[in-house]
């Protein structure tokens, strides 16, 4: 390695292609996310911003390119990258509570065959406590409502310890409280020194909540510091004219 | 009473007791993992699709040995479920078509089968087309040896793998992101179905076969939240309609164990959906007012 | 008319009549709900018989639609109390009701005409000597009068509500809206595929009604996307394998119903492989077409990217190609020899340059 090594990207995506039904989703997309930092991924409907996570994630098969994490392959560590998936992916009214949902974050950990024990239901307590819900430990998950069910994915995630998280759109149909919740832990992730990469679909709260902007529509039109790229240009350029709103 | 005596010294009840309730058991555990992955009807459609396997197997060995039929119901469900799988995945036509053409289809196939082998005029065949309705009677030790055998392989990987099964059936993308190999736990899963559909094949009969998986789950889902009593309670409800069912059907002369197992499981699901302390219509209004209390606004 | 030309006639029509009411069953992703009514016809049968006293064609048939209709209420009432999903629904309410059945025909009516074999299988071959008699006039066989009325029926059906059907299928809220009742629709529809099941079932028995009701419209639907076209592929595919269906048994001596269904299953599977655009022979060689199309575009794009940089010498080689896209060695051997064949780069030296074509597909491409 050499002298003083450029830190190392925490996700590093080179020509990455994805095709379904051979029409690209993704096409030819180069993108570097620095360690440490808060990310938001951006883009009208259809722009392929959650296949772009879910690529990186080895959930879908791409057509073409590379992606590292942390330098390696995925696949190599599963340890090292939580996710946290939308909330429409999942039927809530499957038989399970809150603490149970959160105890999944630890099955990685706890590998083949191995039953959960107290041990791992008090990581789990403590992990619903960081996102304000230990209150709703035995909660059913379909009495829960939309912003609670969020917490309770979050928690799942932070259950996980990963150095990198992804999450799709978070903050959707969330209430306000909640909103402001998700927003001190995501900071506080960061504060660890862990990576956070986010699909967002507000454009107005993306200079307040992110460091960094991926500006993304089926190609990556740009990506980098949010002062740098999030601009009336750049926006125009994504969205072709379908924003409502233009940030000064 | 002489009848709880005569279910341990009489050949034939001991054997349709302890058939009924391993089948009741398997189906219900393995059940609750079918309703939940909305693979109920699937289980229909693979039970419809193992009558020409049946019949190939006996036309071929000659045998109506429990294993070699459940052998080739087997392999006939797996290709059933082989071909689902791919209309699924190679059409745009929804799941529900596919399950209707496999279903309708190989059913048919079996019924040629049937007439063919009824032409043989083999004295040996009578009884193939008790797979249709099931008939407890006829139940041997040997066949009960056989279910518990398969059906105990079956229990042991959802004991061995249930936390694997349960974070599989709940949300499969975080599963892909733990390391989880889904795709290839997704067929485990769904072939440990077949094994469910295999054993209960000469009890509660091919065309039933549905309920037997459904029911149990269904009626238990009503009375908890946490996925393990679900399994347990689908277990004892589907167990305890299996006996009551087959009893009936060998005190009673001329009722099918089918029908009679799934009026039982009908009865079941109907009191549990009323009365079930989790979702029993019967508490709405006072859950209703517990949830208002305790939530803040 | 000879007999089996009479028996063949009564297959024809069961496919056609199925067919027909089949379409739009398919089309609104409903075809299980076909087999759940289908099972259902039997206890309906029943309570027409227990309350007319005896066999009764007309009080039957009512039963059987009665009961179907009550399986689709049962099953919606289950789904909406949300304590049941809607599949779980389906495989709980029509096995109770067919059991229910099946018990009062074992215990009380074991020697009587209701017999649950005809009730799986059908009758066909005794269609002819069913015959229907009016004012002393033997008109042939019943089931090929009933079969035949409900094929007209249907089709005026299908005729006579033909946009209300279309547009309650694809778009419910529209419908709604412009005030077409899509639930008065929606309970018409599984009445006429009561009624058409009880009518069917006398010649192929219920299960194989199913197979003729689903079958050839999903077989169609892969042969077509139009409406008009996919209906009448439905009835040519329905009429001709209850025919081919019943030839066949007749000539390996085996049951009517089990072969027009094994016949159906037979034209699905060749559709499936040979259908011009959906078939799967067809998506096969689309996908290598398209492939070769989309690695080719890939490729130009990606030295159009790099060409006049400093990279240039490195990126534009064969090993970087492997390397930086991922592909193996053959793809990218073949996919350089494919653009280098349709003029679209020049390769010397084992470096790619773009010609004019190239460039152009490039600029093309990344403006899409």
């Amino acid at each position: 390695m050499s002298q003083e090594p450029v830190a190392m990207p925490a996700v590093f995506v080179r020509d990455l292609t994805v095709a379904y039904d051979e029409k690209p989703v993704l096409w030819d997309v180069d993108l570097d996310i620095p360690s440490g930092t808060l990310t938001a991924i951006v883009g009208p409907n259809g722009a392929g911003k959650s296949t772009l996570i879910k690529s990186i994630l080895g959930l879908v098969h791409a057509a073409a390119g590379t992606v590292r994490i942390f330098g390696e392959p995925h696949g190599r560590d599963h340890k090292v990258v939580g996710y946290v998936p939308q909330r429409g992916s999942v039927d809530w009214d499957f038989p399970t509570d809150a603490l149970d949902v959160v105890t999944m974050g630890l099955y990685g950990e706890l590998g083949w065959i191995r039953r959960p024990g107290r041990k791992e239901r008090n990581r789990a307590l403590e992990c619903l406590d960081q996102v304000g819900m230990a209150d709703f430990a035995r909660r059913q998950i379909s009495q829960l409502s939309g912003g609670q069910q969020q917490r309770v994915f979050l928690a799942r995630a932070l259950a996980q310890d990963a150095r990198l998280y992804f999450m799709d759109e978070p903050f959707a149909g969330v209430d306000a409280t909640t909103e402001v919740a998700i927003v001190d832990i995501l900071k506080s992730l960061r504060s660890q020194g862990k990576t956070v990469v986010v699909v967002h679909h507000d454009l107005e709260t993306v200079p307040t909540y992110f460091d960094r902007v991926a500006l993304l529509n089926v190609r990556l039109m740009a990506s980098g510091p949010v002062s740098d790229v999030f601009t009336p240009e750049h926006l125009q350029k994504t969205y072709g004219g379908k924003i409502a709103f233009l940030k000064s | 009473m002489s009848l709880v005596r005569d279910l341990f010294t009489d050949y034939t009840l001991r054997n349709v007791a302890l058939g009924s309730v391993v089948l009741g058991i398997v189906s219900g555990v393995l059940g609750c993992f079918a309703v939940l992955r909305r693979q109920g009807l699937m289980g229909d459609a693979l039970a419809h699709a193992a009558l020409p396997g049946v019949c190939l197997a006996y036309m071929i060995t000659g045998s109506k040995s429990s294993l070699t039929l459940i052998i080739g119901a087997g392999i006939a469900g797996w290709i059933g479920m082989l071909a689902i799988l791919a209309i699924g995945r190679r059409t745009k036509i929804d799941q529900g078509s596919a399950l209707g053409i496999v279903l309708t289809v190989f059913f048919g196939l079996g019924v040629v089968l049937l007439t063919v082998i009824q032409k043989g005029n083999d004295p040996n065949q009578a009884g193939l087309d008790k797979f249709l309705f099931g008939q407890a009677a006829a139940l041997t030790a040997e066949h009960v040896t056989t279910m518990s055998t398969i059906g105990g392989i079956g229990l042991l990987f959802v004991a061995l793998l249930f936390k694997e099964f349960k974070v599989l059936s709940f949300d499969p993308e975080f599963a892909g992101t733990i390391g989880l190999p889904v795709a290839s736990l997704g067929k485990l899963l769904t072939g440990l179905l077949v094994l469910a559909i295999v054993i209960g094949l000469n009890t509660v009969g091919v065309i039933l076969m549905s309920a037997m998986l459904i029911a149990p789950a269904s009626a238990a889902r009503q009375w908890t939240h946490s996925l393990g009593r679900m399994v347990l309670y689908s277990a004892v409800i589907g167990s305890a309609s299996g006996l009551t069912g087959a009893i009936w059907s060998v005190l009673v002369p001329g009722i099918p164990t089918g029908p009679a197992i799934v009026i039982c499981l009908g009865i079941a699901v109907a009191v549990s959906l009323i009365l079930g302390s989790a979702q029993g219509l019967a508490w709405q209004s006072r859950r209703r007012k517990a949830r208002r209390l305790e939530d803040p606004a | 008319m000879s007999t089996s030309t009479q028996v063949a006639l009564v297959a024809i029509t069961a496919g056609v009549s199925c067919a027909l009411v089949g379409v739009f069953l398919v089309l609104r992703r409903m075809a299980m709900m076909a087999d759940a009514i289908s099972h259902s016809v039997l206890p309906g049968l029943v309570a027409g018989y227990v309350l007319a006293k005896g066999p009764n064609v007309l009080v039957g048939f009512l039963g059987a639609t009665a009961a179907g209709l009550a399986t689709v209420v049962l099953v919606e009432l289950l789904t909406k109390s949300r304590r049941v999903k809607e599949d779980a629904a389906i495989g709980l309410v029509f096995p109770v009701l067919f059991s229910i059945g099946v018990l009062v025909v074992s215990k009380y009516y074991a020697n009587v005409h209701i017999d649950t074999d005809a009730v799986l299988y059908g009758e066909i071959a005794f269609a002819p000597f069913d015959t229907l008699t009016v004012a002393g006039m033997d008109l042939g066989p019943q089931s090929l009068w009933v079969l035949g009325v409900l094929a007209l029926l249907n089709a005026a059906f299908l005729f006579l509500f033909y946009k209300e059907l279309k547009l309650s299928t694809f778009d419910a809220g529209l419908a709604t809206t412009l005030g077409f009742l899509p639930t008065l629709i929606h309970y018409l529809l599984m009445g006429m595929v009561a009624v058409t099941t009880v009518g069917a079932f006398s010649a192929v028995g219920a299960i194989l009604a199913v197979a003729l009701i689903i079958v050839p419209p999903v077989t169609a639907s892969l042969m077509t996307d139009r409406l008009p076209a996919l209906i009448a592929f439905s009835i040519l595919i329905g009429g001709s394998c209850g025919l081919g269906g019943y030839l066949l048994s007749v000539y390996w001596d085996v049951s009517p119903a089990g072969m027009i269904a094994t016949t159906l299953g037979g034209v699905f599977t060749a559709v499936l492989f040979a259908a011009p655009t959906k078939g799967l022979a067809a998506q096969a060689l689309r996908r290598r077409r398209q492939r070769s199309q989309f690695s080719t575009e890939m490729l130009v794009v990606h030295l159009a990217a790099h060409e006049h940089t400093p990279d240039q010498d490195r990126e534009c080689t064969l090993l970087h190609l492997e390397q930086e896209l991922g592909w193996t060695q053959e793809k990218a051997i073949w996919t350089v020899k494919r653009a280098v064949q349709s003029g679209m780069i020049n390769f010397r030296d084992g470096a790619m340059t773009l010609t004019p074509k190239g460039s152009e597909l490039a600029r093309v491409s990344v403006a899409r």
